[in-house]
């Protein structure tokens, strides 16, 4: 369980940007989770609100958006989904496909400044 | 009444800062001209058996030292430290996996000049070492025949985070009738292509084949860095 650990990143984070925009707080940071980022949902948000406490991100709301796996599948030559995270493979014609292009995003996209 | 919230783009990664730790740690490792390999499992896999042979086999051909991670106790660098190698242990108190600004402290005092090799033993833990880049070469995942053939299913962002899978303990391959076939069909289902290793620390079974392993990839590293 190290979600604790990254969810206090994620106040760090917030923190530095929101100050130097000089807002005195946030409303809402946009986080993209991909699943091979080896954090999991629920334990973050649980632990988003421990970490936002005391901290001008206290109120605030953690959005998360999960993003899948995509690969370049080397015989469709294109960019392709997997068919699970228990099977790396391309989802269209089977080929195993170790090219991972996107799945391990742990990042703050986008937050919401209070004014 | 208060304005409207502001909307800003950010797009930054949440561990950046341990990316840019380890990034600088790779770039050192490299002018160094020091394989620095890291290892994980789950606990009991037999890391430390596995790490005391190697550094006892590699310490009389080449320069070789260890970090080894643990929750509490000294006692897995006590027993590294028997092979002659340096060897530092790094103890993490109650966090469950090691960050790239824990390896670049324990370094402190180390000319990593004087290296040819560098082992990282992870805390024993196969879900949150996953997230961390340690600026390592190579991310060992080891993996123990009394374990069960499906922990790389129960496991996969671990498995898929390293380079090399290795099997240990395959001398009680027959006590527990371990299914080699389903393992290596189940580490390939999680990372395809990955390399499989199999060997005994005990027995020393396999090592030779690992040593040759480890040797080609030092080889290999060192004239990527030349270019």
């Amino acid at each position: 369980m190290h979600e604790l650990s990254i969810a206090m990143s994620i106040v760090d984070l917030a923190c530095e940007e929101a100050e130097s925009r000089g807002a005195p707080g946030v409303d809402v940071v946009y986080l993209k989770l991909g699943p091979l980022s080896g954090v999991v949902k629920e334990a973050l948000l649980f632990s988003y609100q421990i970490a936002c406490q005391q901290t001008p991100l206290e109120g605030s709301k953690l959005l998360i958006e999960e993003v899948p796996i995509v690969v370049n599948c080397p015989v469709c030559m294109d960019r392709r989904p997997v068919q699970s995270l228990q099977s790396l493979c391309c989802a269209e014609c089977g080929t195993p496909t170790p090219e991972i292009l996107e799945g391990r995003e742990l990042m703050v996209t986008a937050m919401e400044l209070r004014q | 009444m208060n304005p409207e919230p502001r909307l800003v783009e950010v797009r930054k990664n949440v561990l950046k800062r341990n990316d840019v730790l380890a990034r600088a740690l790779r770039e050192r490792f490299r002018e160094a001209g020091v394989l620095a390999i890291s290892l994980v499992s789950s606990p009991g896999s037999g890391k430390t058996a596995f790490l005391e042979k190697t550094l006892t086999l590699l310490h009389s051909r080449y320069n070789v030292a260890a970090l080894v991670g643990d929750l509490a106790t000294e006692n897995d660098a006590a027993r590294l430290a028997r092979s002659q190698a340096p060897v530092k242990q790094i103890i993490t108190g109650t966090v469950c996996h090691l960050e790239a600004a824990m390896v670049q402290h324990a370094l402190e005092g180390w000319n990593l000049h004087d290296l040819d090799f560098l082992f990282i033993e992870n805390v024993g833990n196969l879900v949150c070492p996953s997230s961390y880049d340690l600026g390592e070469d190579l991310r060992f995942v080891l993996l123990s025949v009394t374990e069960g053939e499906d922990k790389p299913l129960k496991y996969p962002t671990i498995f898929n985070s390293a380079d090399v899978a290795i099997i240990t303990k395959s001398d009680l391959v027959a006590a527990v009738e371990f299914d080699e076939a389903a393992t290596r069909r189940n580490i390939q289902a999680v990372r395809p292509g990955m390399q499989i290793l199999k060997l005994s620390a005990k027995t020393g079974e396999g090592m030779a084949e690992f040593l040759d392993f480890l040797e080609n990839q030092r080889q290999r590293s060192r004239s990527a860095a030349a270019v």
